[in-house]
């Protein structure tokens, strides 16, 4: 029953900030209920028994992914009103497709299709008696280590993209090239000059 | 006790909201990312759900790669998105025709 309760509590916040996030007018507003909607989906994936990917979800995309997007909301200065106009008119189209693919699904997932009896066998059953986190990392480093590999890979080409497509050279900033100081040798920079050495007039006058 | 159903028609709930915000906000592409994120967390909980309730892991390790390809998709976008904003002074959808399509 209090489990019941906090599963609603917790369905309906994220509900409704999932709800701003698509309402507000200013994007940083938008991404804060986004992290909102993550950290409640969090919490349902823990009630579910995902803890690993429940604890994921808050470190990767409330720590990461959505900090990246409040940079970027913060760094561009946005015109909101030309971002906003047209939202009336897309509103009357919008939201009765939204409502009507959600009465579709709920049909579907509601009609007690998917009852737990009615469920196939599991392809790969979750053994007793160990965590979560142990189940998933014993079947992440063999079963699926090819996916996870590849998984990185993605990642990595993320990075270089990322990368690449921001990167810049500004006019009129100095860089060092360091090869170009390596090569250097003495002989390029440094002048030795033979000069006579000479005294002091003071020294003169008492001769 | 907590049913499937009510996970799926909590996961049916948060798509069709993420689908109303591709419809509500077709200017801002930030938005738009964050309506596709929403989506995407949507799938998610139909994967975790079944995976409870089936007593199945395969479907928490889907999960695992659906987060990290939506981490870099992300990433890659907002990329993007600030190179768009560097040529054209716009992040609005509509400024995107300088290909004529």
């Amino acid at each position: 029953m209090i489990e019941q309760l906090i599963f609603y509590v917790f369905a309906l916040v994220l509900l409704f900030s999932a709800t701003m996030v698509i309402t507000v007018r200013n994007p940083v507003h938008a991404a804060l209920f986004l992290v909102l909607a993550f950290f409640n989906s969090a919490a349902l994936w823990i009630m579910a028994g995902a803890e690993f990917l429940g604890i994921v979800l808050v470190l990767v995309y409330v720590g990461a992914v959505m900090v990246l997007f409040l940079f970027v909301v913060m760094m561009l200065d946005l015109n909101l009103g030309s971002l906003r106009e047209g939202f009336m008119k897309h509103f009357y189209i919008g939201v009765p497709i939204a409502v009507v693919m959600a009465v579709q699904m709920l049909l579907v997932v509601g009609s007690g299709l998917f009852a737990p009896e009615t469920l196939p066998q599991a392809a790969m059953p979750i053994p007793e008696g160990t965590g979560n986190t142990s189940m998933l990392g014993g079947v992440l480093y063999t079963v699926y280590v090819y996916p996870f590999e590849l998984a990185a890979v993605i990642l990595l080409v993320a990075i270089i993209a990322a990368i690449m497509l921001t990167l810049r050279r500004r006019e009129g900033t100095k860089h060092q090239n360091p090869g170009e100081q390596v090569k250097v040798r003495k002989a390029d920079r440094l002048r030795l000059v033979n000069l006579p050495s000479s005294r002091r007039a003071s020294e003169q006058e008492q001769d | 006790m907590i049913e499937l159903s009510d996970y799926l028609v909590l996961g049916a709930i948060l798509f069709a909201l993420g689908m109303a915000g591709i419809f509500l906000n077709r200017k801002n592409a930030i938005v738009l990312l964050m309506s596709i994120e929403l989506i995407l967390l949507a799938v998610n909980f139909n994967f975790i759900a079944f995976s409870t309730f089936m007593g199945d892991l395969a479907g928490q390790v889907f999960v695992f790669f659906i987060l990290t390809v939506a981490a870099a998709e992300s990433a890659i976008g907002l990329a993007i998105l600030v190179v768009l904003f560097r040529n054209k002074q716009s992040i609005n959808v509509a400024d995107l025709d300088s290909m004529k399509g």
